[in-house]
């Protein structure tokens, strides 16, 4: 016998299984996917203002830093202005959605592809983001690769201020909308990579980003 | 099952634990920090009473139907590229990763922190099969580098260390000058470990939940290996218990607000990652293999079961870091890979009742981990049924079982009790010699090695209540 019919039958001879339960069983299972149903939810006000106030003050909760422009042609000027702030070069590797940008104009070196070890900063766009804890939520895409919130010490996320959520339902919500399914890769990141192992004292850049940055697009 | 049955010896455990200076002042100053942290973060949820007993009732809602889900997460998971494999126990795990090492021609293999990788013992047998493990969490890597020690926390491994520990491993291992402050410490880690995420063909992880409805894994990580693992390898395993199914991204949602708020105190992790299928058409990262290992080991027996309960843990340890227990003694002396109070219950249930005889009663019942479990496992109550058990199998000493039949024989007599319990608190005042406590019981001596026995006045119960009753 296989080891999936042992594992699988004696799980059913635990539940004393038969065609009938079965049948029941399967109904339930569908119902509760077509409910979806959610749990209790932390109130969240969803007016508009309110959504990107909860994402500013939950981000900054987080240890990232939050600029704010009006639209993503203001951008690059924005990046280059917080990595100067840092001594940090201007370079950078950008998602590939985000290649239209006018990078070079703000003086920006900017690639547009997947990140490589060597990228000391990378900025990405996001997918949404997640006012009740701070979270960007980002979907992987030849567009919009992985690594390039990842690898890099200092991530910058553009956030159009449209694209906040109140929480991950409804984040998912748009995935089902405008995606039809799940992406390969589905990030939720709220603020840089961070480690408490030792002596339970909590270290910024475990193996991710040092630093986060979000410029919320308030036009957008 | 490949355990060496380490928690049949918890009482010489614990008692070298307790007389070991070090470990005493690390548990000591990491004691309450988690606890802290939990009660604040959970205000943060206007009904989180409302939303234990949603966790509750989905997780149970899977175990029920365990064995549709199970095959509904298959069949998703499947549809979108992935392999299914199952395992019956650690053996086979082992068994099922090095064939796929082997199939994909693996050299190295980069780890997120995985449970069932400790139940199944697989860096021992990775390395057996030419695939050099690498643990990736930094916890975790500090006690691989320290000659495969185990953890002692399912979230924070090395929380029985020290600094000064660590800075000796690192110093000793990767020949460097000796630090002394733990960013420089994390920093010299992510270094090490970047080379290793950058050059493996293959990551392994664990599995927070498997997510029935899209076949994906989600994967909760603070320090971004996680990620690491699940992007830049070719070939990603995820080894993940069979109980580990939830049937939608509402319920991970709801989750989600539990697992991290309970585990570290944080509103959520730093990262959480949910994962579906292979790399797509023209994506430039992600792994080319999916692989998933859904595990028995002792699980299948539990559905359906009086201890059916346990099935619903979400492995968050704050029942641990709520145990007096635990905070006293630390992880190792349970003996197997989980410590603490869901230890105490998963130990006995997954490796034979027989070889964890001490660990239920390594407890004091106050209930501590019961209030705190987000998915509300009544841990108190399992753990008087494993004593229970026990009693039934004829596991208990000889000594012991005799004192009670005795004890039962003459609870059952009242005139032979009443005789019985005049003579013993005579006997024990005696033996008091007019102070309050008695602090050697000759009878019962582990029980007054760590405490005073108190001393009775020398009148039974009876016999003062008796005198009441007369006008």
């Amino acid at each position: 016998m296989s080891t999936r019919a042992d594992i699988l039958g004696r799980v059913r001879a635990k539940l004393n299984r038969n065609p009938d339960n079965a049948a029941t069983g399967r109904a339930a299972i569908e119902a509760t996917l077509a409910a979806r149903q959610q749990g209790p939810r932390p109130a969240v006000d969803t007016q508009k203002s309110a959504l990107a106030g909860r994402l500013i003050e939950k981000s900054l909760a987080y240890s990232s830093t939050v600029d704010q422009v009006a639209t993503a042609a203001e951008a690059p000027a924005a990046v280059a202005r917080y990595l100067a702030g840092l001594n940090l070069p201007l370079k950078a590797v950008v998602w590939p959605a985000l290649a239209r940008l006018d990078w070079s104009g703000s003086g920006l070196v900017a690639e547009a592809r997947g990140a490589q070890d060597a990228d000391l900063v990378g900025i990405t766009g996001c997918f949404c983001a997640i006012a009740e804890t701070g979270t960007l939520m980002l979907c992987g895409s030849p567009e919009s690769p992985a690594t390039v919130s990842l690898l890099p010490e200092t991530h910058i996320a553009l956030v159009p201020a449209s694209r906040i959520v109140a929480g991950m339902e409804e984040g998912f919500a748009l995935v089902r909308a405008e995606l039809g399914q799940l992406p390969r890769a589905v990030n939720f990141i709220s603020g840089p990579s961070r480690t408490g192992d030792i002596e339970q004292t909590i270290v910024l850049g475990a193996h991710g980003p040092y630093r986060v940055h979000l410029i919320l697009l308030t036009a957008e | 099952m490949s355990t060496d049955f380490r928690a049949r010896r918890f009482k010489a455990n614990s008692e070298a634990a307790l007389a070991n200076p070090v470990l005493q002042a690390n548990m000591k100053m990491a004691k309450g920090k988690f606890v802290d942290k939990r009660a604040i973060s959970i205000k943060e949820i206007d009904d989180f009473e409302g939303t234990r007993e949603a966790a509750k009732a989905l997780r149970n809602q899977v175990i029920e139907n365990l064995d549709l889900w199970l095959e509904m997460f298959e069949e998703t998971a499947t549809a979108r590229g992935a392999t299914v494999l199952w395992a019956k126990d650690g053996a086979e795990i082992c068994r099922h990763v090095a064939d796929i090492g082997r199939k994909h021609s693996v050299k190295k293999a980069v780890k997120s922190k995985s449970m069932l990788s400790e139940e199944a013992g697989l860096n021992l047998a990775l390395a057996a099969a030419g695939i050099q493990p690498v643990e990736t969490d930094l916890g975790e890597y500090i006690l691989q580098i320290n000659d495969n020690e185990a953890p002692s926390h399912i979230i924070a491994p090395v929380i029985h260390k020290s600094l000064d520990e660590v800075a000796d491993l690192f110093e000793k291992t990767h020949h460097t000058p000796r630090k002394t402050e733990i960013p420089a410490l994390t920093r010299e880690a992510r270094e090490v470990l970047r080379s290793h995420f950058l050059s493996a063909d293959m990551g392994i992880s664990g599995g927070n939940f498997l997510v029935a409805e899209t076949g994906s894994v989600a994967l909760v990580t603070n320090e971004g290996n996680g990620r690491m693992v699940t992007t830049l390898p070719r070939v990603h395993v995820v080894i993940t218990g069979i109980e580990k199914v939830i049937p939608t991204l509402e319920d991970l949602s709801t989750l989600m607000r539990l697992l991290p708020r309970s585990a570290t105190g944080q509103s959520i992790s730093n990262y959480v990652s949910v994962l579906t299928g292979t790399k797509a058409a023209g994506e430039l990262d992600g792994p080319e293999h999916l692989y998933f290992i859904l595990v028995d080991n002792g699980r299948a027996d539990v559905v359906g079961s009086e201890f059916q309960d346990m099935l619903r843990c979400i492995r968050c340890g704050a029942c641990m870091n709520h145990c007096p227990v635990y905070q006293t003694i630390g992880g190792h002396a349970y003996g197997w890979v989980y410590p603490g109070p869901m230890g105490s219950v998963l130990t006995p249930l997954y490796t034979g009742i027989e070889n964890a005889i001490d660990l239920p009663h390594a407890a004091t019942l106050c209930n501590q981990c019961g209030v705190v479990c987000p998915v509300k496992i009544p841990l108190p109550e399992l753990l008087r049924k494993l004593r229970e058990k026990q009693v039934e199998k004829h596991l208990r000493p000889w000594f012991e079982r005799i004192a009670f039949r005795v004890w039962a024989w003459m609870a059952s007599c009242p005139t032979l009790y009443g005789i019985g319990t005049w003579f013993a608190v005579r006997y024990l005042k005696w033996l008091a010699g007019g102070k309050q406590s008695i602090p050697v019981l000759g009878a019962a001596p582990e029980w007054t090695k760590g405490r005073n026995f108190p001393a009775p006045e020398g009148k039974t119960f009876r016999e003062l209540y008796a005198r009441r009753q007369k006008p």
